[in-house]
C-alpha cells in the first residue's frame, strides 16, 4: 500500500500496466516530455521511451483513430485526450468506429482500446476545460464508459480497462486530482467493472454519485448525520456496465433516491437511473426521484459555483425527498 | 498589385503601401505593441494574485498581430484564436473592455460566460473565441463564401497557430478557401510550440506555408518579427483576395517568449538558452531600434511610451476592478435568446438555493 493522490494514482496505473506488456502505450498530446499537463504520464516517457509514450501532433481523430489502428493490430494503446472537452474531432472515430468495430465485423475484429480524459469543473476552465460529457459514450453502444473517485479505485478500474476486451472510456475528475488521496495497493491491482461501492451506508435515503461528486455527497452525508438522517452514498464507478442491482437495492433499502451529477440535468446520466429506478423499485419508493445536477445551460466561467452541484444543493434535495411522502 | 494596395486604407484610416509603413505608423505601431507587452506582464502578476483566473500570453507575437491588424479594413471580419490580443486591441477593442473580460464582471461583453483571453468584439468584427483548436478556421471560410454573395469588397482573416495546422478544420478550411476561391486570408502564427510539442514534431512539411500548395493557392512565409513585412504580406493577401483572386496562407515565423499559459511550465520542454537567443530577435527591440536608427525615437521618449502604457493599464485596471461580479440568474441567458420554461424553473430554483449555498467547495 501507498498513498496516492489520484492522480499519482492514474501514473502508477499506467506505469504498472506498462511493466507488465511491452504492447501497452500511451499516445497523446503533450504527455511525453511535459508529463502531460495535469502530470498524469509524468516520469513515463523516462523509464518506457518515446516509441511508447508517443508525443503526437495536435489532433485528437489523429490519436484516436490511429490508436484503434494499433488495436486491431494487437497493441493495447492508451490514448490521452487532453482536457474531455476537446474530444469532439474524435468523436467520429470513436462513436462510428471504436464503438462498432466488434459488431460490424461478427466479432472478427475486437478493438480494444483505451481512451483516457480528465472531465468536470471547479477549476475555473469555463466551457471548454468543465465539461461532463459522459451521458454522448454511455448513449454509445460498445463502448464502457467508467469513472473513479478515489485513487484506489483510480489505479483498479484503469488497469480492469487496460485487461478489458472492449474499448473502455476513462473519464478522471480532475478537480479532485490533488485534494483527494488514499491508500492505493501496490503491484497489479484491479477492480472489476459493473460493481458499485457503498462509500457511505445508510438507511434513509440513497445518494448515487460518481467522480468529482462523490466527495461532496459524502460531505452533504455528514451534514445530514448532524440532524440525525442517515443517508447511503452509492459511488457508482462504472457506468457502463452499471450496477443495477446495487442501485435497486439500495433503494429498497431506504426509499429515497438523490441522484447528483455535474452534467447538465436533460438527458444527463441521472435520467438513466431515475428511469431504472421507476422501472425496478417503483413500489419502494416513498417519494420522487431528486435529481441535483449541473443547470442546462453551457458550463459558465464566472459562475461555476452556481452552475456546480454542492453539498448545500444535495443537502436541501435529501430534506425534500424527505419531507414528501 | 502595388497600385491597388496603395489604395487601401488600414483601419485606421491611413493608407498603407507594400513599400512599406510610414514612420508615423511605425510609431504608432510601437505603441501599441508596448501597450500589449505591458498588459501581458501585468497580467501574469495578476493570475499570480489570484485577481485573474488565468491569462495567454502574446509576447513575441506583437509584430506579427500588429502587423496584421494594420493591414486590415474595419469592415473584415476577424476570427482569432485565444492569444490575439494584440489584434483586438489595434481594432479598437477598449483596455477597459479586454480587462473587463479578463476579470468576467457584470461589464463583461461576454457576460462571465468565458475564461480570461476568450474575447468577443462585434463592434470590432472581433468573432467569439473558442477554446477548440482550429474551429474558426472554417468558419473564416464561410463568412468568406457570404461577403462573396454580397459583392462586398471585404475579406476575412483566420489567425491560429502552427499547432492547429494539425486540426481538422485547418484542411477542412484550406481546402473549401481553395474549391470557392474565398476572399480568406489564413494567417498562421509559427512561435514554434504547441504547448510542449516543438514545431519540428507537428509537421515533416519544412514550412507550414507551403501547405497551401496541396489546396491550391499561394503560401508564404514573412518574419513575423518585422511589423512592417508582416502588414505587408497581409496587405497582399488583402488585395488578392478582395480582388477575387483568392485566399492566401501565411506564416508569420515568431517565437513563444512566456508561458503557453499561466498554467504552463515551459522548463519542463525548452532550456533558458533557446528562450535567450529568441530573445535577441524580441520584436519590441527591433522595431525600436529601427525607430531609434530612424530619428524617431530616443530613451526619453521610449521612456515615456512604456510608462503612458502602463498608467493606461493600471487606470482601466482600477475601474474594471470597481465593477460588480456578474449577476448568479445571468447564468441562464443566452442559452437562447429567451428562456424556455424549464431554464426558467431552473432559475428559479437556483435563485431559492441562495449564493450562500452556492459557493463550491
Ligand atoms: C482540439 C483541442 N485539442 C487540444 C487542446 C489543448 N490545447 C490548447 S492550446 C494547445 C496548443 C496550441 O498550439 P498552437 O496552435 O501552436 O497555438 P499557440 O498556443 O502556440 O498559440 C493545445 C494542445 C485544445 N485547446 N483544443
Ligand atoms: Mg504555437
Amino acid at each position: 500500500m501507498t498513498e496516492l493522490t489520484l492522480v499519482q494514482a492514474v501514473n502508477r496505473g499506467l506505469q504498472e500496466a506498462m511493466r507488465q506488456d511491452p504492447d501497452v502505450l500511451l499516445l497523446g498530446e503533450d504527455i511525453g516530455v511535459n508529463g502531460g499537463v495535469f502530470r498524469a504520464t509524468e516520469g513515463l516517457q523516462k523509464e518506457f521511451g518515446a516509441e511508447r509514450v508517443i508525443d503526437t501532433p495536435l489532433s485528437e481523430t489523429g490519436i484516436v483513430g490511429s490508436a484503434i489502428g494499433m488495436a486491431l493490430y494487437g497493441l493495447k494503446p492508451i490514448a490521452e485526450i487532453q482536457f474531455q472537452d476537446f474530444i469532439y474531432p474524435a468523436f467520429d472515430q470513436i462513436v462510428s468506429e471504436l464503438a462498432k468495430f466488434r459488431y460490424r465485423s461478427g466479432g472478427q475484429y475486437p478493438c480494444h482500446v483505451v481512451v483516457r480524459a480528465p472531465y468536470g469543473g471547479g477549476i475555473k476552465g469555463g466551457l471548454y476545460h468543465s465539461q461532463s460529457t459522459e451521458a454522448y459514450f454511455c448513449h454509445t453502444a460498445g463502448l464502457k464508459v467508467v469513472i473513479p473517485s478515489t485513487p484506489a479505485d483510480a489505479k483498479g478500474l484503469l488497469l480492469t480497462a487496460v485487461h478489458d476486451p472492449d474499448p473502455v472510456m476513462f473519464f478522471e475528475p480532475k478537480r479532485i486530482y490533488r485534494s483527494v488521496s488514499g491508500e492505493v495497493p501496490d503491484g497489479d491491482h484491479r477492480v472489476p467493472f459493473g460493481e458499485a461501492r457503498v462509500a457511505r451506508e445508510g438507511t434513509d435515503l440513497s445518494i448515487f454519485a460518481y467522480g468529482a461528486m462523490v466527495p461532496t455527497a459524502l460531505e452533504a452525508a455528514e451534514a445530514l448525520a448532524r440532524d440525525q438522517i442517515s443517508a447511503e452514498v452509492v459511488d457508482l464507478r462504472s457506468l457502463v456496465p452499471l450496477d443495477e442491482r446495487a442501485v435497486v437495492a439500495s433503494v429498497e433499502k431506504t426509499g429515497r433516491a438523490v441522484i447528483v451529477h455535474e452534467a447538465a440535468r436533460f438527458c444527463g446520466f441521472g435520467a438513466e437511473l431515475a428511469a431504472l429506478l421507476a422501472e425496478r423499485a417503483f413500489y419502494s419508493l416513498k417519494a420522487p426521484v431528486q435529481r441535483v445536477t449541473g443547470y442546462d445551460t453551457p458550463f459558465p466561467y464566472a459562475l461555476e459555483n452556481v452552475y456546480l452541484p454542492n453539498a448545500a444543493r444535495i443537502e436541501l434535495a435529501a430534506r425534500a425527498s424527505l419531507r414528501a411522502g | 498589385m502595388v497600385e491597388a494596395a496603395r489604395t487601401t486604407l488600414t483601419s485606421s484610416g491611413e493608407a498603407g503601401s507594400p513599400a512599406g509603413l510610414s514612420v508615423e505608423r511605425l510609431n504608432d505601431a510601437y505603441r501599441w505593441m508596448v501597450l500589449a507587452r505591458v498588459i501581458d506582464e501585468r497580467c501574469l502578476t495578476l493570475q499570480r494574485q489570484g485577481r485573474i483566473g488565468f491569462y495567454a500570453p502574446l509576447s513575441g507575437q506583437e509584430a506579427a498581430q500588429v502587423g496584421a491588424a494594420f493591414a486590415l479594413q474595419a469592415d473584415d471580419w476577424v476570427f482569432p484564436a485565444y492569444r490575439e490580443l494584440g489584434v483586438a486591441l489595434v481594432r479598437g477593442a477598449s483596455l477597459r473592455s479586454v480587462i473587463d473580460q479578463l476579470i468576467g464582471n457584470a461589464e463583461d461583453l461576454v457576460r462571465g460566460t468565458q475564461m480570461p483571453n476568450h474575447f468577443a468584439f462585434r463592434a470590432q468584427n472581433y468573432v467569439s473565441v473558442s477554446s477548440p483548436i482550429g474551429t474558426q478556421i472554417t468558419h473564416a471560410v464561410g463568412a468568406a463564401m457570404a461577403m462573396q454573395r454580397r459583392g462586398a469588397g471585404r475579406a476575412t482573416i483566420a489567425f491560429f497557430g502552427d499547432g492547429a495546422t494539425s486540426s481538422n478544420d485547418f484542411h477542412a478550411g484550406l481546402n473549401f478557401a481553395g474549391v470557392f476561391r474565398t476572399p480568406t486570408i489564413f494567417f498562421c502564427q509559427n512561435n514554434q510550440w504547441a504547448i510542449s510539442l516543438p514545431r519540428a514534431q507537428q509537421t515533416r512539411s519544412p514550412t507550414l506555408a507551403q501547405k497551401s500548395e496541396a489546396y491550391g493557392f499561394p503560401g508564404i512565409v514573412v518574419d513575423g518579427n518585422d511589423v512592417d513585412a508582416v502588414c505587408r504580406a497581409v496587405l497582399e493577401a488583402r488585395t488578392r483576395a478582395v480582388a477575387g483572386e483568392g485566399p492566401t496562407l501565411i506564416e508569420a515565423q515568431v517565437y513563444r517568449l512566456g508561458p503557453h499559459s499561466t498554467s504552463d511550465d515551459p522548463h519542463r520542454y525548452r532550456s533558458d538558452e533557446a528562450v535567450a537567443a529568441a530573445r535577441a530577435r524580441d520584436p519590441l527591440q527591433l522595431l525600436k531600434q529601427r525607430l531609434v536608427d530612424a530619428g524617431a525615437l530616443d530613451d526619453a521618449t521610449d521612456q515615456k511610451v512604456w510608462g503612458a502604457a502602463r498608467s493606461a493599464m493600471s487606470a482601466a485596471l482600477e475601474e474594471a476592478e470597481k465593477v460588480a461580479p456578474v449577476e448568479p440568474s445571468s447564468l441562464f441567458d443566452n442559452v437562447f435568446e429567451s428562456l424556455t420554461p424549464r431554464l426558467e424553473e431552473e432559475r428559479s430554483e437556483s435563485a431559492a438555493v441562495g449564493p450562500g449555498a452556492g459557493a463550491g467547495r
